[in-house]
């Protein structure tokens, strides 16, 4: 479906497939959201919850209502769209549908942040900086793996191969801080590193959320310029595209998108490998659709994994990281079973 | 003859490595240029710096009159069109959706998808007969229509100089015929100036106007195939002996390789 | 590495009786290195008291105690790992063709080390030698899995889809055992310093249980060394000289997950010998696998060795897991080779 002007000025194309499969995955996440806030250690009906949120109700579910479990469940929404986006400006770039956030370092750095804030800081200063430092960590270590990738411009396997080994480096360092620490840090830093939304709070939302409505529509914006740099370097340079600049530029989105969501919710993994694919097969190659899908798909992974987390092993509250790769994973594998032989 | 690509003075390195040394080489207009000359010569390299995929360590391109390096990229992209050797798509991208791209440098944030486009793409899509695969994947094209639509995308790119790397190795015979003449007719038809790079050098003085001998990192020699290519010159670029005969058909030039092999009826 | 490079690279010892000069060379720094990580550490020992511990043993000394028990059995396994690593590297390289494979890398180790901490954690198994067998199984997994990952798609098991199919896979392990660790806590504490690679705190009978079964892979592995060149140049000109090629392949991913998976047992995951081992050994004798083999045992050794020695002095009192200590070691060398582009053709 077209749209254009009159007078040819302004034009753009939607597929009505996509925008049919959006709106179903919308309704889907509404759903879930709303399962999300209804489970729990109580349970509550979910249309009492539809109540509540409208304001219609008797006001007594509004502390684990309010305070407790919108927060968490807003959050799960935002690091899981921030996740899938992350990871499929990631396979955008370095073409290959198997990269995700953590080769660039992001997750890794991010961890050394937070577990150099755990071991060090936790003490002396308020818990609250910790989603700070983990920015701090996940944007300095991306910036040595830009760096160590740059012999005349970045190719993807450079980095790629660059990125292993920084993490890797990186990780082992977390082993050391682990190592020397005391048992009620290392427990804390586990935690942090499996991914947990556990005493998530509304400011955190609202701190998480600038980043994802400024960088998610900013990437959508520049979905075509990603479209033709999928199509190789040379081909891209052909059609006029500046490379280096806009392979630096996603980067640089990529990094932001997952080093915010990596600092208020842990180190949870797999979303931003998996989400992308579950787009790709539902709309295909167009980058311009597969953002939108992709953060929806990548929110209800995470919303799905942290209600299993908190109503499977009642009453503790698991890590939600544990079931992002639990669901993500063998869905992964499935679907690529599925594909093999195309 | 206007001359709407010149190289001047080129010195083109690769690592430490010099590839093409102090070469100045002028691109007839309206004409069908090909690039020949043994493996490693330097000919791709020489291509893909005018395509300015490549820098040069001294030396200029001219795109017309001015010098490529101070024209922005996007500008260059509506006035050269480059198809490296052996493009790889995305897994699963459409045959509509590859051509599409060629209309990137055309199109802006609000100008996303105008009637010109539409045609454009429309036309592309009709003179390489791949109007019944637009929405057929890339990948699962034959060779020969893998590379159509390679090709249909540069064209979308409505560019009047158009540039190619080998664009019919790995291709069959057939294949290879099918290419070639489509890209003949864009000549003749539309006046675009093809420059393109052939392994094969009979293919070459087939269709090629002028023809550029490639060696020792300079210009051996350029001009009609009926006059660049003789035994001499065949002995010198590309180290073998051979005979030359008058194709039967087209009447270019045809080298026949000396070497081993049965002798029928002489 | 495709034949061009393997031809370009240097290789310092050209002549055999060179290599094997070398190869013995090469042995008595081992036996070196592992003298001194008995003699040195936090009570430094001296090499008469050494010479005395082993054959005129006083188990009223406790200098000859500590030689006997921690000091021994700590360099042994250090020995033992090392060569295994290193081995177990050399050959997956030639299995996938491709510089960068390693078990650490390829997501073996964190298989190994997932399905250990399940026995324990989901059905508290205690006995060693359980450890040893899920430990292969857990390897094997992996292993498998990762080459389906990597060979997906149309253009088949190419180097960089398999490094990332590795990251991948290993991604995975190693958060199922983190999600494990987090919900039993008294588990992390004790496996903590194991899981980040330990080659003290051990006692021989540890190591006992894997010892044949590394013995034999290491010995199959030297003796495979030349169809392993012959496997080299590539499946269908191995074929063609008449090489049973699926054998061969099986014979070798045994073998790897059979060091690997036993040095995950006994020493949980230490990474980066397995790369940077082969890496040397190529370096010094050049492509032929008769020779990789034996220096790469050597080498790895060698490495673990002083890897550990170093472990002990850095950040004394303290003692560094000597997992991180490989990886703060074999990380930059890694960049190295990814910036050098000697891993061009991933």
């Amino acid at each position: 479906m077209t749209i254009r002007t009159k007078s040819d000025r302004i034009s753009f194309q939607i597929a009505l497939k996509t925008c049919l499969i959006t709106l179903i995955l919308s309704l889907l996440l509404a759903l879930l959201m709303i399962l999300g806030l209804s489970a729990g250690s109580d349970f509550i009906h979910p249309w009492i919850v539809i109540q509540e949120l409208f304001g219609y109700g008797s006001g007594d579910y509004n502390f684990v209502l309010h305070t407790l479990r919108l927060p968490r469940v807003l959050m799960a929404l935002l690091v899981g769209a921030a996740l899938g986006v992350a990871g499929l400006i990631l396979q955008g770039i370095i073409r290959n549908p198997l990269a995700a956030p953590d080769i660039i370092g992001v997750t890794s750095g991010a961890s050394v942040g937070a577990i150099v804030f755990i071991v060090y800081f936790m003490g002396a200063v308020s818990i609250q900086f910790l989603p700070l430092a983990a920015i701090i960590g996940a944007t300095i270590v991306s910036f040595i793996i830009y760096l160590l990738s740059w012999k005349k411009g970045v190719t993807p396997i450079r980095m790629v191969l660059i990125g292993i080994g920084i993490s890797a480096l990186a990780k082992a360092m977390v082993t050391m801080l682990l190592v020397i620490s005391n048992v009620a840090a290392t427990t804390k830093a586990y935690l942090w590193l499996t991914g947990s939304l556990y005493g998530a709070n509304m400011q955190d939302v609202y701190l998480l959320l600038p980043w994802v409505l400024v960088l998610l529509p900013l990437t959508f914006v520049m979905a075509r310029i990603v479209n033709v740099k999928e199509l190789g370097d040379d081909i891209a340079i052909g059609l006029g595209v500046k490379v280096q600049i806009y392979r630096l530029f996603f980067l640089l989105i990529s990094v932001m998108l997952a080093g915010s969501a990596v600092a208020f919710a842990g180190g949870i993994a797999f979303v931003g490998l998996v989400a992308p694919h579950m787009s790709r097969m539902l709309v295909g190659r167009s980058f311009a659709a597969l953002i939108p899908v992709t953060a929806i798909i990548g929110g209800i992974i995470v919303i799905a994994a942290d209600i299993v987390a908190r109503i499977a092993f009642l009453p503790k509250d698991l890590p939600t990281g544990v079931f992002t790769a639990a669901i993500g994973a063998p869905f992964f594998i499935y679907l690529l079973f599925k594909t093999r032989n195309q | 003859m206007k001359n709407v690509l010149k190289a001047h003075d080129l010195s083109v390195y690769y690592g430490e490595n010099k590839i093409l040394e102090n070469l100045n080489l002028q691109i007839p207009e309206g004409k069908i240029t090909v690039l020949v000359g043994a493996n490693g010569c330097g000919k791709s390299t020489l291509l893909r710096t005018f395509a300015r995929l490549i820098k040069p360590k001294a030396g200029q391109i001219f795109l017309e009159d001015d010098v490529i390096q101070k024209i922005p990229t996007k500008d260059i992209a509506k006035r050269l069109a480059i198809l490296p050797q052996g493009p790889v798509a995305p897994e699963g991208l459409t045959v509509l959706q590859l051509i599409k791209q060629g209309r990137y440098p055309h199109q802006s944030w609000l100008k996303q998808w105008s009637n010109e486009d539409e045609k454009i793409v429309n036309k592309a899509l009709e003179v390489t007969q791949m109007t019944d695969f637009v929405d057929r994947s890339v990948d699962a094209l034959s060779g020969g229509q893998r590379q159509r639509a390679w090709i249909a995308m540069t064209l979308a790119q409505k560019t009047d100089l158009i540039l190619l790397d080998e664009p019919t190795t790995y291709l069959d015979m057939a294949h290879q015929i099918e290419i070639l003449d489509l890209l003949y007719d864009l000549n003749v038809e539309e006046n675009r100036t093809v420059v393109m790079v052939l392994h094969d050098l009979n293919l070459a003085c087939r269709y090629a106007h002028h023809i550029v001998a490639v060696r020792d990192k300079q210009i051996y020699a350029q001009g009609k195939p009926e006059e660049v290519v003789t035994m001499e010159m065949v002995q010198n670029v590309f180290r073998m002996n051979c005979t030359i005969i008058k194709d039967p058909i087209f009447g270019t030039p045809l080298c026949v390789p000396h070497g081993k092999g049965r002798k029928v009826g002489r | 590495m495709d034949e061009e490079s393997w031809h370009k690279m240097r290789i310092i010892l050209s002549s055999t009786s060179m290599k094997k000069i070398c190869l013995l060379i090469s042995c008595v720094l081992l036996f070196c290195t592992f003298i001194l990580s008995i003699a040195l550490g936090q009570t430094s020992i001296s090499l008469e008291s050494i010479y005395q511990a082993f054959f005129h043993f006083n188990d009223a000394n406790t200098e000859h105690v500590i030689i006997r028990t921690s000091r021994l059995t700590r360099a042994i396994i250090a020995a033992v790992v090392g060569a295994s690593l290193a081995i177990a590297g050399a050959l997956m390289r030639a299995l996938t063709r491709n510089p960068l494979a390693a078990p650490d890398i390829l997501g073996i180790n964190a298989g190994a080390i997932f399905f250990i901490v399940s026995a324990i954690t989901l059905f508290s198994i205690d006995s060693l030698m359980s450890y040893m067998w899920i430990a292969f199984l857990g390897a094997g997994i992996a292993g498998a899995m990762v080459f389906f990952l990597g060979s997906l798609g149309r253009d088949g098991l190419t180097p960089i889809k398999i490094v990332l199919a590795g990251a991948a896979i290993t991604a995975l392990f190693v958060s199922f055992t983190q999600g494990l660790l987090v919900i039993d806590e008294q588990g992390l504490q004790s496996v903590l310093f194991w899981l980040a690679g330990s080659v003290s705190g051990r006692s021989i009978d540890m190591l006992l249980p894997v010892l044949p079964f590394i013995l034999v892979a290491t010995i199959v592995s030297i003796v495979m060394g030349r169809s392993i060149n012959v496997l080299q140049s590539g499946d269908d000109i191995a074929k063609g000289l008449g090489q049973r090629t699926i054998i061969t392949k099986i014979m070798l991913g045994i073998i790897i997950i059979v060091l690997a998976g036993s040095s995950v047992a006994v020493a949980g995951s230490i990474g980066f010998i397995g790369l940077i081992v082969p890496h040397i050994a190529i370096g010094l004798v050049g492509s032929d696998f008769r020779w990789i083999i034996p220096y790469s045992a050597v080498i790895g050794a060698t490495l673990l060795l002083l890897a550990d020695l170093a472990a002990r002095f850095i950040i004394m009192p303290l003692e560094m897991p000597i997992g991180v200590m490989t990886a703060l070691i074999g990380a930059p060398f890694f960049i190295y080779i990814a910036r050098k582009g000697l891993a061009k053709n991933a």
